[in-house]
């Protein structure tokens, strides 16, 4: 499928030329077997429910909220790039939102279950943006007790 | 986040943008960008992928960089011929439009209307609809851009180049999911989806122009849109060539 070195000179370029951020410090929080684990959504594939507004360049703007009971007819799609594939989502939403999956995971007891709430940012920013939503959306997290947070990009 | 106390896993698109952000634990998947989870459909391989991740979690220390060791499964490409019901060539016909690639538009669309239905039906769910613009309206509020007019804005809370975005991802996200409602299209990857519906369609032709009447545009968004956000910069420079 699409690696790096299958994609074009441009493509690669462009997308390697993307201003990216190093850290310092490597910080790590231990927690319990996965069977203990409250597990929550973090997608920056600018994912919305319907009736919510959708997602505009606004730097002020960073994230919507998922409920977790949310079905697949009610999660549409806002971001403004036109560089990733949205035909996998138009017909899976778990390709990008993997939301069945983790039930199922659930349902299972592999995971111990999942958060009240999810949350999606809009990936179309520049990074220095995302540092007080991340710490709010943490603040968030806490709150519904969750102890494992999933990143998907687009 | 980690920081914060929370424990983060996640996936890794751009192996080197991870390795230098050096996040607590991401696992690198060998998919296309749009999808970390390497496939539609195929809950097995989802699953697969999901249970890599949520496995770094119990790694004893980091940073964790893995890499997934599976490529996501082939589309069945070589079978899959996308057909348009219309024939695009004939732009004039007998209806009343002044405006031949207007009127090829709506034809098109309303030919793909079954597979689009049938789709909705299928799938219970659909990503069109997020301008809020209703399906029998799209190509005319999309294609008053390309004759160079402003139409009134139908949303009073996102900017008129915003709502042009939306409306273009709707129209695209109906002929996506309509032709891979059709019998033998389940399996069409996306570069061959999206070769059909930028090198086959009409709807593919009117935004390439749309593209550039928003590119010439004064208005700062507006030329943004036309310039970076309703073209793929692939497709964009296919066509220029």
């Amino acid at each position: 499928m699409v690696r790096l070195e299958s994609m074009s000179e441009p493509e690669r370029k462009m997308l390697l030329g993307f201003p990216c951020l190093s850290f310092d410090t490597s910080p790590w929080v231990a927690g319990p077997p996965l069977n203990r684990r409250r597990v929550a959504i973090i997608t920056t594939a600018g994912l919305h429910r319907r009736d919510d507004r959708p997602f505009q360049l606004d730097p002020n703007d960073s994230y919507r909220v998922i409920p977790g009971d949310v079905s697949a007819a009610d999660l549409v799609m806002s971001h403004i790039s036109a560089g990733f594939d949205r035909t996998g989502f138009q017909r899976d939403w778990n390709v990008v939102f993997p939301l069945d999956r983790l039930r199922e995971l659930a349902a299972e007891g592999v995971i111990g279950g999942l958060a009240d709430f999810h949350y999606s940012v809009n990936s179309a920013r520049k990074s220095e943006f995302f540092e007080a939503p991340a710490r709010e959306i943490a603040g968030l997290l806490k709150q519904d007790g969750v102890n494992a947070a999933l990143l998907f990009p687009v | 986040m980690e920081e914060a106390g929370i424990p983060t896993a996640g996936i890794s698109l751009v192996r080197p943008h991870t390795e230098t952000i050096r996040p607590p634990r991401a696992l690198w998947v060998p998919f296309e960008m749009g999808r970390p989870l390497g496939t539609p459909d195929d809950a097995a391989f989802q699953r697969r992928v999901l249970l890599a991740l949520l496995r770094l979690l119990e790694a004893p220390g980091g940073p964790v960089l893995e890499d997934f060791p599976e490529d996501a499964p082939e589309a069945a490409d070589e079978a899959t011929v996308l057909a348009c019901p219309v024939n695009f060539a004939r732009e004039t016909d007998e209806s009343e439009e002044a405006d031949p690639l207007l009127a090829s538009l709506r034809r098109e669309m309303t030919a793909l209307r079954p597979w689009y239905d049938m789709a909705v039906n299928r799938r219970k769910r659909t990503t069109v609809g997020v301008s809020g613009i209703g399906l029998d309206k799209l190509a005319d509020f999309v294609y008053a851009f390309v004759r160079g007019e402003e139409p009134p804005n139908p949303r009073d809370d996102v900017g008129l180049p915003y709502t042009l975005k939306m409306a273009v991802e709707d129209l695209k996200a109906y002929y996506i999911e309509g032709i891979t409602a059709q019998p033998g299209q389940a399996g069409a990857s996306s570069r061959k989806l999206n070769d059909w519906f930028w090198g086959d369609t009409v709807a593919g032709r009117v935004f390439l122009k749309l593209a550039l009447v928003c590119e010439a545009s004064p208005d700062e968004m507006m030329h943004a849109m036309g310039s970076h956000f309703l073209v793929p910069h692939d497709v964009a420079q296919r066509h220029a060539e």
